[in-house]
């Protein structure tokens, strides 16, 4: 296990941030943290990082006790912030030396790891540059740099790709998938994105510091999220059926959703009514369901 | 044996990483063209306008006191030299504050924009990025002192120039206690600071107020009595009164050798801050060192309180 977790708390006055949470990360894993703001992802992750103290609790990163080894466990970890955090005014190269030298690394050591760097995330052309006049995937390569700089074991994405565009995070997931497959790297992300998320080997949703739901994103959705039809022709005949049925039924302009359990319905459905199925779709429930359907809550709208 | 020698080599790897975060720092801050073109200018337009609107009020001062003991100076290079040291000598001592409050900006920086976090992840002892701080901004206002004391240094071989070799070794001595002085003050006011807005509130209220109530901006012998002694309690009136010592010592001994008396010479050190009194006892010279470190000693209690303060608050 790279991360051991058993009844972690932590309060602020009189808000409980993080109340009891349990939980594992293997080796290897891409694990997805999700939770609203103010659920308590950020305090735990500050707990792993030796940032902030727990009030109770035991926290375990790569087998050690983050009581007695916080700076044995610093070196093993690599995090990149939901902002970009370096120096905007220094140049790459700059940003990566100092950043280097606070986990020991200089000289001959730097240059070699900076040309790893580059050979992963093609960097060489940006060293001269301050950081501040990068655009914002050029900045994010240099983030997942300097994360990477001293060879953790563990990579904390916090929210990594919110605010960019949808070509920036597919090249920053590009380079994770990229890391995961050639060093086998461990990856706990926290994302807003649900897509994102459903990519993960394992999910934890927090809801007001507590664990909510865990499980494979295939577990999850086959316990919490429902299945959909969409019916584009017969639009009317379609919403009187499903609610003779006691099903929820949802008209929009050009089409009808019907949510319901199971796949295997829908055989039965079309035998008791093939003329309805002229022009329709099955959809899965997504991990969006599953989020809404374990806190209540919409990501997208908090 | 082995246990000391791993202690040994965690006490370099920490003082490898201390140098890394110092040379950032600095990097950091003379990066930012606005904030060490700020740095550097406020001592020099103080220079100008001092020279410009204070430099005759100064010179008829001294008149002043030549007349009522007779003397008339027989080179006016003196005189100038004496009135441009004067006012260099409280430049340097107010803007060793100032200076540091602007150049300590890089810590205020990395809290607003949260460069403290990505640095705190990393394996380093918070006390090593606490001094990271008060060394880079030590050795950035000790630069633009010197820078602005060889200007002003400049300015007075121009005018007239009787400062021995010595007192200028003094001078560099003095700069460095008032530096010291200057970047402890800052490190502890600005431990309660954390957003841009707050950093100007401070520098503005800092650069008004500080050359008043040390006494550089206007002679102590020329505030009421209540306010004399306020200011003879106040350790910043002692790095004035180091500086102000050297700097006007070359001086007033060349208008001795010229036939001012020794009561005139006392008269011109009294009357200008060359000579500090609490009450009626005369402060001297080490005794300014002595109040001025011990403020300094106090003041880096003050500041480690803080640090460890503000690392459990954080937590």
């Amino acid at each position: 296990m790279v991360i051991e977790i058993e009844n972690l708390k932590k309060s602020f006055k009189e808000v409980k941030a993080v109340d009891g949470l349990s939980f594992n990360v293997k080796d290897g894993e891409l694990f997805a943290f999700l939770g609203v703001n103010g659920a308590g992802k950020s305090t735990t992750i500050n707990i792993i990082c030796g940032i902030l103290n727990k009030d109770g609790g035991t926290v375990k990163v790569c087998g050690k006790d983050i009581d007695q080894n916080t700076d044995s466990i610093k070196s093993e970890l690599g995090i990149v912030f939901q902002n970009s955090v370096l120096d905007k005014r220094l140049s790459v190269y700059d940003n990566l030396k100092y950043r280097a030298g606070l986990y020991g690394i200089y000289g001959n050591e730097f240059k070699q790891r900076l040309d790893e760097m580059d050979g992963l995330l093609g960097l060489n052309e940006l060293y001269k540059r301050p950081v501040g006049k990068l655009s914002g995937g050029q900045r994010r390569r240099v983030d997942i740099a300097r994360a990477l700089l001293h060879k953790p074991k563990l990579l904390i994405l916090d929210e990594p790709t919110t605010g960019l565009d949808p070509q920036t995070r597919q090249t920053a997931w590009t380079v994770v998938d990229k890391l995961r497959k050639e060093t086998g790297l461990t990856v706990f992300l926290t994302t807003h994105y649900m897509e994102e998320a459903g990519e993960a080997d394992y999910v934890v949703i927090l809801d007001s510091g507590k664990k909510a739901a865990e499980g494979t994103p295939h577990e999850l959705k086959t316990k919490y999220a429902s299945d959909f039809i969409r019916f584009y022709k017969h639009l009317d005949e379609a919403e009187k059926y499903f609610q003779g049925k006691s099903y929820t039924v949802k008209r929009v302009r050009d089409f009808v959703e019907v949510e319901f359990k199971d796949t295997a319905n829908v055989g039965v459905f079309f035998n008791e009514n093939s003329a309805i199925f002229e022009d329709f779709e099955v959809l899965k429930g997504n991990m969006d369901n599953v989020f809404l359907k374990v806190t209540g809550k919409d990501l997208k709208e908090v | 044996m082995q246990s000391s020698t791993v202690k040994g080599k965690a006490f370099i790897g920490e003082t490898k990483k201390l140098g890394s975060l110092v040379c950032r720092n600095m990097k950091c801050y003379f990066k930012d063209k606005i904030l060490f073109f700020v740095s550097l200018i406020t001592p020099l337009i103080l220079l100008v306008l001092f020279v410009t609107f204070l430099r005759s009020v100064y010179l008829e001062s001294f008149n002043g006191i030549f007349a009522v003991f007779e003397f008339t100076p027989t080179d006016d290079s003196v005189v100038e030299g004496l009135a441009g040291s004067w006012l260099l000598s409280s430049i340097l001592a107010v803007c060793s504050v100032t200076v540091a409050i602007c150049s300590n900006a890089v810590m205020i920086n990395d809290k607003i924009e949260n460069s403290i976090s990505d640095i705190r992840v990393s394996p380093v002892k918070g006390v090593t990025i606490s001094l990271s701080y008060f060394i880079a901004n030590f050795i950035v206002t000790f630069i633009v002192m010197i820078i602005v004391m060889i200007i002003g240094f400049i300015y007075l071989a121009i005018v007239g120039w009787y400062i021995p070799v010595s007192d200028v070794f003094m001078i560099i001595v003095d700069i460095i206690c008032c530096v010291l002085f200057g970047t402890l003050l800052s490190g502890v006011i600005e431990s309660f600071i954390s957003s841009q807005g707050g950093l100007s509130a401070v520098s503005s209220l800092v650069s008004a107020m500080y050359g008043f109530i040390c006494g550089a901006y206007m002679p102590i012998s020329q505030f009421a009595e209540g306010m004399r002694n306020v200011i003879g309690v106040l350790p910043g009136t002692y790095s004035v009164g180091i500086v102000r010592k050297h700097f006007m010592g070359g001086y007033v001994q060349k208008l001795g050798d010229m036939g001012l008396s020794v009561q005139g010479q006392k008269a011109l050190l009294d009357g200008f801050d060359g000579n500090l009194y609490v009450g009626s006892t005369q402060i001297p010279l080490w005794g300014m060192y002595i109040i001025l470190l011990g403020a300094c000693a106090v003041l880096l209690a003050v500041y480690v309180s803080l640090v460890v303060i503000n690392k459990k608050k954080r937590r």
